[in-house]
């Protein structure tokens, strides 16, 4: 395949990036997203040119890693996966594709393509855990929970954490992977002592990094490679509601 | 009290807070229109029925500026909250995409703050012509019916009679439908009260509801224009 990409190219955090365009022929279809642009960098390290950073570890759709936004769709076109997963036969031969970072003030671009997401493990650490109690294992089955609980619990859990939600919104809200974080801990019995704190941490936090307001749009469910419902957002709004009232009348 | 004045600062400088803020004003407002559209829509059983009722309105002062400072407040408070939504959304997303793409954002919810400002144009113009009755002569002795009311009935046919006033009318009350279709289903989002299961009849109900204000205030306007009201 012959391609004309354009690629946001930004020196450091401080740097103002700009669209470069490299004409890239002979791609193979079966290569993936992530492969096409090995094989990009490949050619740019040969020429003695700057490679493309970009972020990627698993490659198979578990880690989160990899963030691409891709024609203005962050992981790209094809419900459900993620940039990693995506494979070059989507695209036609002779198409210009347009790569970009996933871009959210509380995401700063490091290099290129790569951002930097730790804003949202400050997130998780602010609610995303349980108390256990530690010493011998607790036998697995003493706990028994509602088969219903244990599929939503595990729908949200699915959540890789990639910040897909987020780049595709245009206010940059974290609602989705907050959403999500909480359904999965609040929906077990294994999270219900933190069950109040953990919503209003959360969405604390969630505002102290500075991530927008939802205007309910959808377009983080679009675009979720795990296919997040924004259903949850409607829960956290109702979750976090009642634990104000709570808060407000004790 | 001090408690209760603290946790509502906290919730409301959270985001959460603040869209539930919104959307209750909203509802809100969404409850307004229908009362007063069923209200004006008397002027199809004639200058008797809505004179009468503009009347029975006006006999209960206190009942009639509660529902006004009420729906003043809720307004304002809207427009405020939503305001500094979209001030602080523009903040949070610093840069944008170099290639644009709208993925299922329907154009009524990217578009709320525009439908929103011609509202309060709408807004502003629709009181000073029917209620303060600024610059036009409505509350004159011309405008007394028979048993000695304010003649609603008349004010209603001569304020529509004029064109561009119908039209901008129609204009308004076009956006406002487009505002709710997107307005009257986030509010079941934003306060936590809807499930995959209901959503699609949410949606549905939505979409009737602004069809329903739209073609209810409309057919006031364009009855008189048509020369069926007179
Ligand atoms: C009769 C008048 C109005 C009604 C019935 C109304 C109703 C609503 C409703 C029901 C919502 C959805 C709330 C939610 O997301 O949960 C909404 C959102 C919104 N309204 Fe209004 N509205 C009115 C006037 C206005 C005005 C005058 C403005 C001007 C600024 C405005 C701006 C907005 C904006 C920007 C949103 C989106 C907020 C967000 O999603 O974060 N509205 N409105
Ligand atoms: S909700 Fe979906 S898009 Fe958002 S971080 Fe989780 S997996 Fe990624
Ligand atoms: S590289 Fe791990 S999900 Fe894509």
């Amino acid at each position: 395949m012959n391609l004309t990409l354009k690629v946001w190219r930004q020196k450091d955090s401080d740097s103002k990036g700009k669209m470069e365009t490299y004409v890239v022929s002979d791609i193979p279809e079966e290569a993936s997203f992530l492969e096409m642009l090995d094989i990009v960098n490949n050619q740019l390290i040969e020429s003695g040119g700057d490679p493309i950073t970009f972020d990627h570890d698993c490659r198979e759709g578990i880690c989160g890693s990899c963030s691409l936004t891709i024609n203005g769709v962050p992981h790209g076109k094809g419900k459900g996966i993620t940039t990693c997963q995506l494979h070059m036969r989507k695209f036609s031969d002779g198409e210009t594709i347009y790569i970009e970072p996933f871009r959210a003030k509380p995401f700063p671009i490091l290099k290129d393509l790569m951002v930097d997401r730790s804003s949202f493990d400050r997130v998780i650490e602010s609610g995303g855990y349980v108390s256990v109690r530690t010493g011998s294992a607790v036998d697995a089955n003493s706990m028994p929970i509602e088969k219903d609980d244990a599929d939503t619990a595990f729908d949200a859990a699915t959540c890789i954490g990639c910040g897909a939600c987020v780049a595709s919104c245009k206010n940059a809200s974290a609602m989705l992977f907050v959403s999500a974080k909480v359904k999965h801990l609040n929906s077990l019995p294994q999270g219900a002592p933190e069950k109040t704190k953990r919503v209003v941490n959360m969405v604390n936090q969630m505002d102290k990094e500075g991530f927008g307001n939802c205007t309910n749009q959808y377009e983080c469910e679009a675009v979720c490679p795990k296919s997040i419902k924004a259903e949850f957002i409607s829960d956290l709004n109702r979750q976090y509601g009642t634990a104000i009232v709570k808060d407000a009348i004790s | 009290m001090n408690l209760t004045a603290n946790s509502f600062i906290k919730f409301y400088s959270s985001s959460i807070g603040k869209k539930v803020i919104v959307a209750i004003t909203g509802l809100a407002l969404i409850g307004f229109l229908l009362g007063h559209m069923v209200g004006n829509l008397k002027i199809f059983a004639g200058p008797e029925k809505i004179n009468s009722y503009a009347a029975w309105l006006h006999s209960m002062p206190l009942v009639l500026w509660g529902a006004r400072i009420g729906l003043l407040a809720c307004f304002f408070m809207h427009i405020f909250t939503t305001v500094m939504l979209v001030i602080q959304n523009r903040r949070s997303k610093g840069s944008r995409y170099v290639y644009q793409h709208t993925n299922k954002a329907s154009g009524a919810s990217r578009t709320m703050i525009w439908s929103g400002i011609i509202i309060i144009c709408f807004v502003i113009y629709h009181i000073l012509h029917f209620t303060v009755r600024f610059a036009n002569d409505y509350d004159s002795s011309a405008y007394i019916d028979t048993m000695g009311r304010h003649d609603v009935y008349k004010m209603l046919i001569d304020g529509f009679s004029w064109l561009p006033a119908s039209l901008f009318y129609i204009f308004s009350m076009a956006l406002l439908c487009w505002h709710l279709s997107h307005g009257f289903s986030s509010v079941f989002q934003t306060l936590g009260l809807r499930t995959d299961k209901t959503w699609g009849l949410i949606k549905a109900s939505g979409y009737a509801y602004s069809l329903i204000i739209f073609i209810g205030n409309c057919s006031i306007p364009v009855s008189i224009l048509a020369g069926w009201l007179t």
